[in-house]
C-alpha cells in the first residue's frame, strides 16, 4: 500500500481511536472515586510558596 | 574556560557578520548583519573585561529569579504602546491614504507596517507578556529557582534580537509573505536557539519542583512552549537563496504550503494566544481573587480538550480554495466542537469569582481580568461561527475577520495581559499596592470602549462589504465594484481608528501608573480596599 493512503487511514482509524480513548481515560482519571481531595490541594498549590523556593524539607511528597 | 569558549564563538559571529555586511545581497541582510555584528562585539567586549577576573558569588538557591521577569514586564509594557501606536497608525492610513507618505514609500507604507503592527502585538507584547509570566508562574507554582542560571537572561535578550531582526527585516522589506510568519530564515533559525533555550528553562525548572503536582497553568504554558517549536520549524522549511541573502524558497508549494501555512497560523492562535494565555487565566485570576480557581477538574479536562482539538482547526481558513472539501469540512467540525473546552475553561475563569463578585465593584483590576474573560468567551464563540463554510461565504476576506481577531487580541490577550501586569508589578518592585486604582479604572473603560467602538464598526463595515461583493442585478451582473465598498467603509474606518486612540490611551495610562507604582508606592490611595465608584 502506498503510505500516503496507510498513513491516511490509519490516522482516521486506529489512532483517532487511540486519541479518544486517551481523552476519555482522561476524564475518568480526573473523576475517579477520592481524588477530590488531591484536586482540592492542587488547586491552592498558587497560594504556598509566595515569596520564596521551598527548601528540601519543606518539598511535599 | 567557559569564558574563552564564549570568546571564541562571539568573535568568529562577529567575523562571520563582517564578511555579511561586505557580501550582502539585499539591505534588509546587510542591516541585519550589522546588529549581530554589534551585538555579537559589544558582547566579546563585554565579556573580555570580565574574563580571569574573581568569579562572583553564584545566584542564592534560596530565592526567586525576579530580574528577568522584571525586564519582561517592562518589556511587555514598551512593545505593547509601540505595536498599539503602529496599529492606531495603519487604521487611519486605511481611512486617509495620505498618510501613506511620499517620502515614506518603500518603508512606511500600509503594506510593510501592518506585519510589522501584527508581529509587534502578538509577538513582542504578547510574547514578552508570556516569557516574563511563565518564568513568574512556572517558580511560584514549583516552589523552585529558574533552572539553568543566566540563560533565562538569554532567553529574554534572544528574544529582543528576534524582535528587533523581525521588525527591521519588514521594513526593508525581507518577508516571506506567510501570515504571522514573515520572518526570512536566518531570522527563524535563530528564534529557533531562542525558543530551544526557552523549553529547557521552563522544563528544568519543572524537573527540579518541589511540589509533587503540575499545577494547570504550567501544563498550558508547556503546551504552549512545546507546540509553538513544533509549528515554527515546520511552517518555516525553506532553502535560502544564498547564505550572503535574506531570500528564501518555500519547501512545500501550491496548496500544501497554503495548509502548511493555516496549519501555523491558526494553531499560533490556539496555541501562543490561547493556551498561553489560558496559563496566565489560571494563575492571576485565582491570585487577584484570593479563591482557588472553581473547579481544578474542570480545568484538567479543559487542557486535554483544547489541546486535542485544537490543532486540526486550521483547514478553515481555506474554505473555497484548492483545499479537498473533506479537509475544509474537517476543519470546521473541529471548530465547531472547540465550542465546548472554549466555554468550559470560560465558565472555570468566571466562576472562580463565585462568592466574590463584590470584588468587582471595588477591585478595577479583576474587573479588568473578567472582561477578559468575558471576551475570551466572545471571540471563541464567533470564531467557529465564522468558520462555518456558509457563514465564511459571506465573512471572508472582509472586515469582519479583522473585527474578530481584535476582539480577541485586544480583549482576551490585552485585557488579560495588563491584569497579570498590574499584579506583577507591586510585586515584583515589592509595592504595597498600585499607584493609583482610579487610573487602573481609566485604563479600563477607555480600553473597553475601544474594543467595542473597533469591534462594532468592523462587524457593520464587513458584513456590508461582504453583501455588497455578492450582489447582483437582474440581469446577473455585480452591481458594486470594489472601489464602492472602499467609499462606503469610510465612517466605519474612522471610527475604527478612534477606538485605536482610545486603546493607546489607556496603555499610556497604565505605563504611567506603573512607572509611579515603581517610583512613588506606597502613595495617595489609602488602601485597596477604598471603593472606587463602579461608574
Amino acid at each position: 500500500m502506498e503510505e500516503y493512503t496507510f498513513l491516511r487511514q490509519f490516522a482516521d482509524s486506529w489512532m483517532l481511536l487511540l486519541l479518544f480513548a486517551v481523552f476519555v481515560g482522561v476524564v475518568f482519571w480526573v473523576f475517579r472515586p477520592g481524588s477530590s481531595k488531591t484536586h482540592t490541594d492542587s488547586a491552592n498549590i498558587p497560594f504556598r510558596n509566595e515569596d520564596k523556593p521551598a527548601t528540601s524539607k519543606e518539598a511535599r511528597k | 574556560m567557559s569564558n574563552y569558549i564564549k570568546l571564541i564563538a562571539l568573535g568568529l559571529i562577529t567575523l562571520v557578520a563582517m564578511i555579511g555586511i561586505n557580501y550582502a545581497r539585499d539591505t534588509a541582510y546587510m542591516v541585519h548583519a550589522i546588529i549581530v555584528m554589534l551585538v555579537a562585539g559589544g558582547l566579546f567586549l563585554h565579556t573580555v573585561r570580565r574574563t580571569d577576573e574573581p568569579a562572583m558569588a553564584g545566584a542564592p538557591q534560596n530565592e526567586y529569579f525576579d530580574s528577568v521577569v522584571r525586564a519582561g514586564v517592562i518589556a511587555t509594557a514598551f512593545w505593547g504602546v509601540v505595536g498599539f501606536l503602529v496599529g492606531t497608525f495603519i487604521a487611519f492610513q486605511l481611512a486617509f491614504p495620505q498618510l501613506n507618505f511620499d517620502w515614506l514609500h518603500g518603508y512606511g507604507n500600509f503594506g510593510r507596517l501592518r506585519p510589522l503592527h501584527t508581529s509587534a502585538v502578538i509577538f513582542a507584547f504578547g510574547g514578552n507578556a508570556l516569557i516574563a509570566t511563565s518564568f513568574f508562574v512556572v517558580q511560584r507554582t514549583s516552589a523552585a529557582r529558574l533552572w539553568g542560571g543566566n540563560l533565562a537572561w538569554f532567553v529574554f535578550w534572544g528574544y529582543q534580537l528576534f524582535i528587533v531582526l523581525a521588525a527591521t527585516g519588514y521594513l526593508l522589506g525581507a518577508t516571506q509573505s506567510k501570515e504571522y510568519a514573515e520572518p526570512e530564515w536566518h531570522v527563524d533559525l535563530w528564534l529557533t536557539i531562542v525558543w530551544v533555550a526557552y523549553l529547557a528553562v521552563f522544563l528544568g525548572t519543572l524537573i527540579k519542583r518541589k511540589e509533587p503536582h503540575i499545577y494547570v497553568a504550567n501544563w498550558f504554558y508547556l503546551a504552549f512552549i512545546i507546540t509553538v517549536a513544533m509549528l515554527h520549524v515546520v511552517n518555516n522549511l525553506s532553502i535560502p537563496v544564498s547564505f550572503w541573502g535574506s531570500r528564501s524558497i518555500q519547501l512545500f508549494s501550491g496548496v500544501q504550503d497554503a495548509m502548511t501555512q493555516w496549519w501555523y497560523g491558526h494553531n499560533a492562535v490556539g496555541f501562543f494566544l490561547t493556551a498561553g494565555f489560558l496559563g496566565m487565566m489560571y494563575y492571576f485570576v485565582p491570585k487577584q481573587a484570593e479563591r482557588p480557581v472553581y473547579s481544578y477538574k474542570l480545568s484538567i479536562i479543559h487542557f486535554w480538550a483544547l489541546i486535542f482539538l485544537y490543532i486540526w482547526a486550521g483547514p478553515h481558513h481555506l474554505h473555497y480554495t484548492a483545499l479537498p472539501d473533506w479537509a475544509s469540512t474537517l476543519g470546521m467540525v473541529f471548530s465547531i466542537v472547540l465550542w465546548m473546552p472554549s466555554w468550559g475553561g470560560m465558565i472555570n475563569g468566571l466562576m472562580t469569582l463565585s462568592g466574590a463578585w463584590d470584588k468587582l465593584r471595588t477591585d478595577p483590576v479583576i474587573r479588568m481580568m473578567v472582561i477578559s474573560i468575558g471576551f475570551y468567551g466572545m471571540s471563541t464563540f464567533e470564531g467557529p461561527m465564522m468558520s462555518i463554510r456558509a457563514v465564511n461565504s459571506l465573512s471572508h476576506y472582509t472586515d469582519w475577520t479583522i473585527g474578530h481577531v481584535h476582539s480577541g487580541a485586544l480583549g482576551w490577550n490585552g485585557m488579560i495581559t495588563f491584569g497579570a501586569l498590574y499584579y506583577l508589578v507591586p510585586v515584583l518592585w515589592k509595592r504595597e499596592r498600585l499607584y493609583s486604582l482610579q487610573l487602573v479604572s481609566w485604563h479600563f473603560w477607555l480600553a473597553t470602549i475601544g474594543i467595542v467602538l473597533y469591534a462594532a464598526s468592523m462587524w457593520v463595515t464587513g458584513i456590508m462589504e461582504g453583501l455588497m461583493w455578492r450582489e447582483v442585478d437582474a440581469n446577473g451582473f455585480l452591481v458594486n465594484s470594489f472601489a464602492d465598498t472602499v467609499a462606503a467603509k469610510f465612517p466605519m474606518y474612522v471610527v475604527r481608528g478612534l477606538g485605536g486612540v482610545l486603546f493607546l490611551t489607556g496603555s499610556i495610562i497604565m505605563c504611567y501608573n506603573l512607572w509611579m507604582t515603581v517610583k512613588r508606592s506606597p502613595a495617595k490611595e489609602a488602601s485597596l480596599a477604598a471603593a472606587v465608584p463602579a461608574e
